[in-house]
């Protein structure tokens, strides 16, 4: 079943655009990748199905239903979690009160105290620092953080922005460890990540963004063979 | 130290007490949003002329005007949020600056319209009389009325740090977009702390109405007083305010008694630019 379907999605800011024409579709389940080079429009679209910034045009479609035109407040409460670019974590707040933040949409406030046993489980770092205030973590605990709190409010669909960015080789692996098993849970994830290789290695399918237009797309491994996304995106040939 | 120092100091700092929990209100709505709010005096102002009211109407002393003036502000608080606050925030800082003080004068000219000029006051012995303790003669509503303002501040920083509520009132202000992620309306939590600021604020004015006098610009006295406290206490912290407020209320009553009571402001002012010097930031703030 098709949780989110984009199409032709168009984002503006001001007289520029963000996103001139992306399509795309995310099976329950599954995991999709969105690939590009930096300003070719990962974080626009990730940023436009969240809600935070309104789209000019095309649709977007979760489990059903138009949510193009909502505000961010309202799409998460849908059961849409987004690891934004950047973090964008409350560094004046403990660890903790960042985690339960994010269980705010949670129309019954008693789940939150299972799922936050359950993200102290996944993380057992942020366990650790729950006391802590987050301005004081390590970019890989921060980026724990990040997936942790998106992760509070139980979503159905989780976005992950660049979650590998900056991130030491080590905490990349357990990053992806990490994702791997909760895929492996039947969590549906998009990510936008800029390591092609990583990307391709953890996706199911994915799809190659251009200066803000989906150009390709296809299965994981059809898009790791292809020579046109070798030669474009790795580099090579 | 003489009894009469003695009185001095507790006087001091029960007036700072008040003090502490007007300028909270101040400090609060700055921390949340980096508005500065020009109206806060009059709206101490206009708690002071609800407890007056209640008190010609109703007979009523601080046990009735206090909860009444605090849930009349803070409705206030919230009608001045979404009728102009949110409107003139996304304007230029200047916007925000003229549409509070024009509020501040609406307010003032508004109560000269319907209570007049002169000068009001609450009888002096509406909250007991003056007793002596230990050779200390204490205004028994100044005793009540510091102590009243050292719990509801206390109670306001703990709302801040230690609910569920104010973790999200602080998610608005530190990320607003990141705080829309997790599900928070900004312009609610916004809107709220705009409630909880004017009720506090409510909650001062009808304390200062029972040992103070009340008129249309009695605010304007008052918020210098707030914005002296905000600024050295710290902007955006409430435990700035309440240390500034003791100290400020400490020191005036100090200078009154060593120096002379004209000279208090000016002693006060004096220390406040010279703190400065040292931490412009204030006591408590983030530099």
């Amino acid at each position: 079943m098709t949780l989110l379907s984009i199409r032709n999605l168009e984002v503006h800011y001001g007289d520029l655009i963000g996103v001139a024409d992306v399509s795309l579709d995310v099976a329950e389940g599954e995991v999709v990748a969105l690939l590009g080079s930096n300003g070719a429009g990962k974080t626009t679209t990730l940023n436009a199905v969240a809600g935070l910034i309104p789209a000019s045009g095309g649709s977007i479609t979760f489990a059903g239903e138009r949510i193009d035109g909502k505000p961010a407040y309202a799409v998460v409460s849908r059961r849409i979690g987004l690891s934004p670019e950047g973090w964008r974590l409350f560094v004046g707040q403990s660890v903790e009160n960042n985690l339960m933040l994010g269980a705010t949409p949670l129309a019954d406030r008693s789940r939150a105290a299972p799922l936050l046993e359950r993200v102290y489980a996944i993380f057992p770092r942020l366990a650790e620092r729950r006391l802590q205030l987050a301005g004081t973590m390590s970019g890989g605990e921060r980026q724990m953080l990040a997936v942790g709190r998106a992760l509070m409010s139980d979503p159905r669909l989780l976005m992950l922005d660049e979650p590998s960015l900056g991130l030491a080789p080590a905490t990349v692996e357990i990053m992806y460890e990490t994702l791997e098993r909760l895929h492996g849970e039947g969590l549906t994830i998009l990510l936008a990540e800029q390591s092609v290789e990583l990307a391709l290695e953890f996706a199911d399918r994915a799809y190659v963004l251009q200066v803000g237009r989906t150009v390709m797309s296809g299965t994981a491994s059809d898009l790791a063979d292809d020579p046109e996304v070798q030669k474009v995106y790795l580099g090579m040939g | 130290m003489s009894a009469t120092l003695v009185q001095v100091i507790v006087g001091g700092l029960l007036l700072g007490a008040i003090y502490a929990l007007f300028s909270s209100g101040l400090t609060l709505i700055w921390g949340m949003m980096n508005v500065v709010n020009f109206a806060h005096g009059d709206f101490v102002m206009v708690a002071m002329y609800i407890a007056y009211v209640v008190y010609v109407l109703l007979g009523g002393g601080p046990l009735a005007s206090v909860p009444i003036a605090a849930v009349s502000l803070a409705t206030i608080g919230i009608l001045a949020y979404f009728l102009l606050v949110r409107h003139v925030m996304r304007g230029p800082m200047i916007a925000q600056i003229l549409g509070t003080f024009g509020l501040a004068l609406l307010l003032r000219y508004s109560m000269f319209g319907a209570a007049g000029a002169n000068f009001l006051s609450l009888p002096d012995n509406l909250v007991g009389g003056t007793y002596e303790i230990f050779g200390i003669r204490l205004q028994a509503s100044r005793v009540v009325a510091g102590i009243v303002a050292l719990l509801v501040t206390a109670g306001l920083h703990l709302l801040l740090t230690r609910t569920s509520l104010g973790s999200k009132m602080l998610a608005v202000s530190e990320d607003a977009t990141a705080a829309q992620l997790m599900g928070i309306r900004p312009d609610y939590m916004q809107a709220i702390a705009w409630g909880i600021a004017a009720g506090a604020t409510g909650i001062a004015g009808a304390l200062i109405a029972t040992f103070f006098y009340i008129s249309p610009t009695v605010g304007e006295t008052l918020a210098i007083i707030a914005f002296v406290t905000v600024a050295l206490g710290g902007f955006g912290s409430v435990p700035g305010a309440l240390v500034a407020g003791l100290l400020i209320g400490l020191i005036e009553s100090l200078s009154a008694y060593w120096i002379g009571g004209v000279w208090k402001d000016v002693v006060v002012y004096i220390l406040f630019i010279f703190v400065l010097w040292f931490r412009p930031q204030g006591l408590m703030g983030k530099s």
